[in-house]
């Protein structure tokens, strides 16, 4: 299967603190791609770097063209859909107005409408709460309307920063059946971000993990999660 | 009786243009989290522009709605000349180039249309109506002033547009994330405030004349108005504006006399700040330590 996006050599640094030394990795078309490791691995700041929220050196190809040094609004305009860290919710506007905004690139009015009905045949919540306030839905609640908003991109690379953060085993196991269904029928390639391992390690195919900014392990997902010495010096579990 | 029924209708009419001046700087503030002080300056500069349409032979409407558009064009080049280079700077920084903005363009328009105090034409009829409670210019401004803030409402709440820069105000890093260039909303919301100013300070020139400081009073009205509403809230800085309108006649001709009205915008401004800072409809932020 050939690369929907691959990073070389990617550095990125928050001023003068540099996070990620020199990553090599690769999201392939319509895969699951899981990127694990503890707190303050640089999880998160690849996604960043990805869509340009963070300042990087290296190269980020997606689908053959170089992305890297382009603005956020642009590389998103090429169908990178990035749920980030805290879900970026828009709290004050409606459920209906934040579908919109996850739309808002998009010309075809009617295509969108039918979009938003297949959305809710994913998560039917958010039907019952289209007119309420973002801010006033449940954690697990808000995690789907972040899934739907990017989704609603129709994107070709999705960004998950940890979708189970803060949710209860039980919700969280509901939105990952959700997300297979929507791996299955959405066409999309997703990069995962989790601190939950086994969880991420059940639903990807491939697998990378990333200690203080450097890439340890890389390999097929079942693979790492078979392979017992990695589990407990890494994943601990 | 009557008289009361008169200076309330006169609050309204003047009360619109508060509306009109809070309701820019709400938005300016919302995104930017700043009080443009400049706001009434530019005001009075697109007056000044309309004028000199209107001099050169151009029909009133025509000057007004060209004034408009050239008004919206001066906004977005300010922000993206000016203000954009502020977006990381400490807040004493961006305060001192809103004052430094205030003072050119006041100087512009001394240097440009000179000093001398300068009568206005109202495009409407000079005559009492509704049995004298009112006179045309205040029935028109206001008709006028009510169309601009419904179509700023309906634009807002109504088109993909508006939501896109409500969203880039209340939250530009989520708002990159599904493709709104917020750079450019932030310059629109500048351009969409002038032009709300230009039609303000069409409204009140035909009342208070029109020279380079005509709009100090009325953004000081409007300040007040916008705090008394919410600093943070459209619909409580129009409403706010039309309360400070009414409140400042009514004191005006009963309790202070027309000398002392300014006076009440800053008792209202002290009262706010002092008694609820987040104004009647606005927002308590709450923050966890």
């Amino acid at each position: 299967m050939p690369a929907l996006l691959e990073a070389k050599g990617l550095h990125a640094a928050y001023g003068e603190t540099r996070v990620l030394h020199g990553i090599d990795f690769v999201v392939e078309e319509g895969g699951v791609t899981a990127l694990l490791g503890a707190n303050g691995a640089g999880k998160t700041t690849t996604l960043r770097a990805i869509c340009g929220m963070v300042r990087t050196q290296g190269d980020l190809i997606l689908g053959g063209q170089a992305i890297n040094g382009m603005a956020t609004e642009d590389i998103v305009r090429l169908g990178v859909a990035h749920v980030p860290d805290g879900r970026g919710t828009f709290m004050e506007l409606t459920v209906e107005e934040n579908m919109k905004l996850g739309a808002y690139v998009r010309q075809n009015r009617a295509e969108v409408e039918t979009d938003f009905d297949r959305m809710f045949g994913y998560f039917p919540r958010l039907k019952e709460r289209f007119r309420q306030q973002a801010g006033t839905l449940s954690g697990g609640e808000q995690q789907m309307l972040a899934i739907t908003r990017a989704l609603l991109l129709r994107p070709r690379l999705l960004l998950l920063d940890e979708p189970s953060f803060g949710l209860a085993p039980l919700i969280v196991k509901e939105i990952f059946n959700i997300m297979r269904r929507i791996r299955d029928e959405e066409k999309v390639s997703i990069l995962l971000v989790e601190q939950n391992a086994s969880i991420a390690l059940a639903f990807a195919e491939d697998a990378y993990l990333l200690e203080t900014g450097r890439i340890v392990v890389s390999g097929k997902a079942a693979d790492i999660s078979k392979d017992e010495s990695i589990r407990r010096s890494y994943l601990g579990y | 009786m009557e008289g009361l029924i008169h200076q309330i209708i006169s609050g309204i009419a003047t009360g619109g243009i508060y509306a009109s001046v809070s309701l820019a700087l709400v938005m300016i503030y919302q995104a930017t989290h700043h009080i443009n002080f400049a706001q009434g300056e530019m005001a009075t500069f697109s007056t000044y522009i309309t004028l000199t349409f209107i001099n050169l032979g151009m029909p009133y409407w025509a000057a007004f709605f060209l004034a408009v558009a050239v008004s919206f064009a001066i906004g977005v080049t300010i922000e993206r000349v000016l203000i954009r280079p502020m977006t990381n700077a400490p807040i004493l920084s961006a305060v001192g180039v809103f004052v430094g903005l205030l003072l050119i363009i006041n100087s512009l328009s001394g240097w440009f249309f000179d000093y001398t105090i300068k009568q206005f034409p109202s495009p409407f009829p000079d005559q009492a109506l509704l049995g004298g409670y009112i006179s045309g210019h205040q029935l028109g401004s206001t008709g006028v002033t009510l169309a601009v803030l419904t179509a700023v409402y309906l634009f807002f709440r109504h088109t993909s547009l508006g939501l896109a820069m409500r969203a880039a105000a209340l939250n530009p890093v989520s708002s990159r994330l599904v493709g709104v260039r917020v750079g450019w909303m932030l310059a629109l919301g500048w351009g969409l405030a002038a032009a709300i100013g230009s039609v303000a300070g069409c409204m009140v020139a035909p009342v208070v004349f029109l020279d380079p400081n005509m709009m100090a009073g009325i953004l000081l009205y409007a300040f007040a108005g916008a705090l008394l509403g919410g600093i943070d809230s459209p619909l409580g800085a129009v409403l706010g504006g039309f309360a400070v309108g009414v409140i400042e006649n009514l004191g005006g001709a009963y309790i202070v006399g027309t000398e002392l009205k300014l006076t009440l915008a800053l008792v209202i401004i002290v009262s706010v700040l002092t008694v609820r800072p987040s104004g009647l409809m606005g927002r308590t932020v709450q923050s966890r330590v």
